[in-house]
């Protein structure tokens, strides 16, 4: 018995041994899965734990600003006051918005949308409520918050245009980018990330961008910013301000000058090819667009006749009508097909085998030499000058000039516009008609199968007047840039400049009466050509019936009014074009306008301050300022 | 026998003097590591779970001494009645019990809420010893002699199973069987045991599992094919653990649990959290002192002379030795998440007291060592 029991306690001994072995190497494997686990792949996780806890949350880059020439800003960025909702810290998220909008009534019919995207969103995540609130009620509400919990205010950024309808056209305007083009691109996806979407705004888009910077927050389990961790933040790199060419003052007299009217104007420095003034009217407002227009009002601005959505000084194309005159002087003069003094017999129409063409004047200008027939703006003078020239001279002339031809001036291409200079060939390849002498005659007065945009016309304006192949930009050009020669006399640009200037400063020119007492700009001198396309050709029938004049026509049937021109007539520094949409003729309608444009850059330009004795009118401002 | 003596401590004095204080300070240790830990849970704030675990741990302090100062015949004496109180209560439990978290494990007496399961694991033990004690040595390997215990165990096992609570059911049959193979079963048996064992095994995964313990073991085996389902524990713990490194994060700077990746931290992956916060060096200085704590009950095991009290403290150990290894080895990815807590500093009022009333038997165990109470002695007969 007692030996059974020290027998017992022996195996029970072993066994414990055993059981003790066993836990022994039960530690020792638990050591060993320590050890691979916090010593040999402790890398891996400290890489997947710094993973679960940090999380990069996109910060969108304050885009650049548009500024005209002197630093004014045409497009910035203003504060958007906003308000979220926290549902988390609102509790009841729909009595919340219902204690909101006992101040803010306006977010009442979207109460049922906004619970809806509460609900669906995690409780934490703001939820924006209202956007763009004016200053007085967001004070308003920031005064109440007490009694709203879980809303916050927040201000966030909004691009404005201060001048709205004035430069709508050059700036565009920015919207949230289209479901295709944000696809994959973080920063597009981004909530209220604003991208250019016309004029200047998309064409300098890379540059007003920026770069999207990358804020590192600590993030829970669930999601939630626990801190932020700025200083481990690749910060947003904040878009570069776009200066343009742009003269503000020069544009807001263009758009005045042409409010009542659909029209454009084109000025350009003719030294650097520097666009002031780029104005189509009737503008818009490009803030609208911002936000988001509302469909009846964009459906308003697209069917408007007088198209104000559409620019016109880039894409507006018309004949070129009797403002090509220059031109084609210009052209004759070069090919010796005529001399200044030679005189042609206007009698007030030219037969051309069967068919009549008419001048302007139906009772004739009689002899005209080259001086005369610009001044009083000759037809049967140019009827002539083309048959000696024939159309492919014309053509080169034209395209030397610059017609024809598509300006890469900072615009985006489907806000330009390459008109047309006809050939025979295009219109073999066209029409599938072969070229007739009337096309050339047409195409000498500037009608017929030729267009031309107000920019091009500008752009043929500054050649002609300085000889020099001038290219416009709306981007600053370099201190002493200049253009090569376009290889015409001197004595050709001079007899061409006289002609121009008798246009506007000789008694009998079509733009004299008009313009008195011309420039007005101290001692300053502009000159000018005229221009009228015809849109429809009053016929007999209803010249009996009474209609007379273009007044009698109704509005889309008048004719085009076109001008140009350039100043000062000593040293040419600004040229000018203008278009007025049925104007009914160049005198009446822009030449007025191209004068207040042109008057308003010499005036302020420095170079020709010393011949401004109208004190009153001429505010200089520093230029490059 | 030179270092144990083996006279029995009558007087309370003698009995205080006897107490393995070592021991008791290695307890008291691990209990305030773990009010440390829970301190750390709630990013430095006593409430509320430091500061109930201390006052949890101070209570079954003061139990754990009183058990230890108890004579060893009134537990000989408590062993069967409390066994059937405890199986009488799981059977409560069955019917009566409140389902909290998909599992039926509490039940409320009164303003009392208890589980069954945490008192069936002391009294099982106190059973099992008692049986051993009075069966004849030569009879362990009989066929009568074997099926008692096995069906003593399985009652439990099954009812707990059911509840359902895979981590106690596994802990109370891992321990009884322990206590069987102490007790002296023969080898053959065991063996043969073993092979109908690993057919009981494969019939209880295929037949007797719930769904969710099911996958869970299959998860375990394959937690990065699935990192955001049923694998994210197991895949977040190994993050926080193997993020802690060689020295840690430093305490109360663990990432993975600060942010709620780390699930149950203050229970079952408390453990984790101190693998982040300390590193390996905390891990091992922590296991170490399990290891410690064990070895000394190995050693009070051999020292004892009568059958009870080696079996009894042999199969309280193993139960917390139990603890230990499935709670460090599921949350290092070794073991299925089957829920059973870090003893001593995982939070949790009845593991604590389970666990201090065991160690209280070893400690009496220890002090009375000497004891040889007759076969069929007790309070009861």
């Amino acid at each position: 018995m007692r030996r059974d029991k020290q027998e017992f306690q022996a195996q029970f001994n072993r066994r414990v041994m055993l059981i003790g072995g066993a836990g022994a190497l039960m530690f020792a494997g638990l050591t060993g899965r320590l050890y691979t686990l916090q010593i040999l792949e402790q890398e891996r996780y400290r890489t997947l734990s710094d993973s679960n806890q940090f999380s990069f949350r996109l910060q969108p880059p304050e885009r650049g600003r548009i500024l005209d020439r002197f630093g004014e800003p045409l497009a910035e960025n203003r504060d958007n006051y906003r308000l979220f909702i926290v549902p988390e810290q609102a509790g009841n998220a729909e009595q919340a918005l219902e204690r909101l909008a006992q101040h803010l009534p306006s977010i009442e019919p979207r109460m049922e949308r906004l619970l809806a995207q509460i609900a669906r969103a995690p409780r934490f995540q703001p939820v924006t409520v209202a956007e763009d609130l004016d200053w007085e009620t967001f004070a308003r509400i920031n005064l109440h918050l007490p009694e709203l919990p879980g809303i916050v205010p927040d201000v966030g950024e909004v691009r404005t245009y201060p001048h709205a309808h004035v430069m709508s056209h050059v700036t565009g305007y920015v919207q949230v980018a289209s479901v295709e083009a944000a696809q994959n691109d973080r920063l597009l996806l981004h909530p209220g990330f604003r991208i250019g979407r016309a004029g200047a705004e998309i064409a300098n888009e890379t540059a007003l961008r920026g770069a999207a910077g990358q804020l590192k927050v600590e993030v829970n389990a669930f999601g939630r910013v626990i801190r932020e961790l700025p200083e481990q933040s690749i910060p947003a790199r904040a878009g570069d301000d776009v200066a343009l060419s742009i003269d503000l003052r020069a544009q807001r007299v263009a758009m005045q000058a042409l409010a009542q009217e659909a029209a454009a104007a084109v000025a350009l420095d003719v030294t650097n090819g520097e666009i002031l003034v780029l104005a189509s009217t009737p503008g818009f407002d490009p803030n609208a667009f911002v936000l988001g227009i509302g469909q009846e009002e964009f459906n308003a601005l697209n069917t408007n006749e007088r198209r104000p959505l559409f620019n016109k000084a880039t894409t507006g194309l018309y004949a070129p009508a009797s403002t090509i005159k220059g031109v084609i002087s210009m052209a004759a003069l070069e090919h010796g097909v005529i001399s200044p003094t030679e005189r042609i017999h206007c009698s007030g129409s030219v037969l051309l085998g069967d068919r009549r063409f008419h001048c302007w004047r139906r009772e004739g200008h009689g002899h005209v030499h080259m001086h005369d027939a610009m001044k009083v703006s000759c037809d049967t003078y140019y009827y002539e000058v083309a048959r000696r020239l024939g159309i492919d001279r014309i053509r080169e002339m034209a395209e030397r000039c610059g017609l024809g031809q598509l300006f890469d001036i900072g615009l985006p291409i489907p806000e330009r516009a390459s008109g047309l200079v006809p050939s025979p060939a295009w219109k073999r390849a066209r029409r599938g008609q072969p070229w007739t002498t009337g096309d050339t005659y047409n195409t000498g007065i500037g009608q017929g199968y030729l267009l031309a945009s107000p920019l091009q016309l500008a752009v043929m304006t500054a050649r002609v007047a300085t000889g020099r192949a001038v290219m416009p930009t709306l981007a600053r050009r370099p201190e002493g840039f200049a253009f090569d020669p376009l290889g015409f006399s001197d004595a050709h640009v001079a007899a061409v400049h006289q002609a121009m200037h008798g246009v506007v400063n000789e008694p009998g020119g079509t733009a004299y009466w008009t313009l008195q007492p011309g420039l007005g700009a101290g001692d300053a001198q502009m000159c000018g050509k005229t221009g009228t396309a015809q849109v429809y050709s009053i016929t007999p029938e209803e010249r009996a019936r009474g209609v007379r004049d273009q007044e009698d026509l109704p509005w889309r049937m008048r004719n085009h009014g076109l001008f140009v021109g350039y100043a000062p007539s000593d040293n040419p520094r600004y040229a000018v074009s203008v278009v007025v949409e049925h104007g009914m003729g160049g005198t009446r309608s822009a030449a007025r306008p191209a004068r207040d444009i042109l008057r308003d850059l010499v005036l302020r330009d420095p170079a020709a301050s010393r011949l401004a004795p109208v004190a009153d009118l001429a505010r200089p401002r520093a230029r490059g300022g | 026998m030179g270092v144990f003596t083996q006279s029995v401590p009558r007087s309370l004095r003698d009995k205080l003097y006897e107490i393995n204080w070592a021991f008791v300070l290695l307890i008291v240790l691990l209990g305030l590591i773990g009010v440390g830990m829970l301190y750390s849970v709630e990013g430095g704030q006593w409430d509320p779970y430091a500061s109930r675990h201390a006052v949890r741990f101070a209570a079954g302090f003061c139990v754990m001494l009183t058990v230890a100062l108890a004579p060893p015949r009134l537990w000989m004496g408590l062993a069967y009645p409390a066994y059937l109180g405890a199986l009488v209560l799981l059977v409560g439990v069955e019917f009566f019990g409140s389902v909290a978290m998909g599992a039926k494990r509490w039940l409320d007496i009164g303003p009392i809420r208890m589980q069954p399961s945490e008192i069936m694991k002391v009294a099982l033990v106190l059973a099992l010893a008692r049986y051993y004690h009075d069966l004849d040595e030569r009879r362990v390997s009989s066929l009568l002699g074997l099926l008692i215990p096995i069906m003593m165990i399985a009652a439990p096992v099954l009812l707990v199973q059911r509840q359902p609570d895979l981590g106690t059911s596994v802990l109370i049959g891992a321990t009884g069987l322990v206590m069987v193979f102490l007790a002296g079963l023969s080898w053959r048996v065991i063996a043969a045991g073993s092979v109908f064992g690993a057919i009981g095994v494969w019939g209880l995964i295929r037949y007797g599992l719930k769904d969710y313990q099911r996958e869970r073991i299959f998860t375990f085996l394959n937690p990065e094919a699935d990192p955001l389902g049923a694998g994210y524990q197991i895949m977040q713990s190994k993050i926080a653990l193997g993020s802690g490194g060689m020295t840690g994060k430093g305490y109360m700077q663990g990432s993975q649990a600060h942010l709620n990746y780390l699930p149950e931290k203050q229970t079952d992956f408390i453990f984790t959290m101190l693998g982040e916060e300390f590193g390996f060096i905390g891990c091992i200085v922590v296991l170490g002192l399990y290891a410690v704590l064990l070895m000394n009950c190995l050693l009070i095991a051999a020292s004892c002379k009568s059958t009870f009290l080696r079996l009894v403290v042999m199969g309280v150990a193993s139960t917390f030795a139990f603890y230990v290894f499935i709670n460090a080895g599921m949350v290092m990815g070794l073991f299925p998440v089957v829920g059973v807590p870090l003893p001593m500093i995982s939070y949790g009022g009845s593991v604590m007291m389970t666990v201090l009333i065991g160690l209280g038997l070893i400690i009496g165990a220890h002090v009375h060592r000497g004891a040889e109470p007759p076969k069929g002695a007790g309070l009861f007969g």
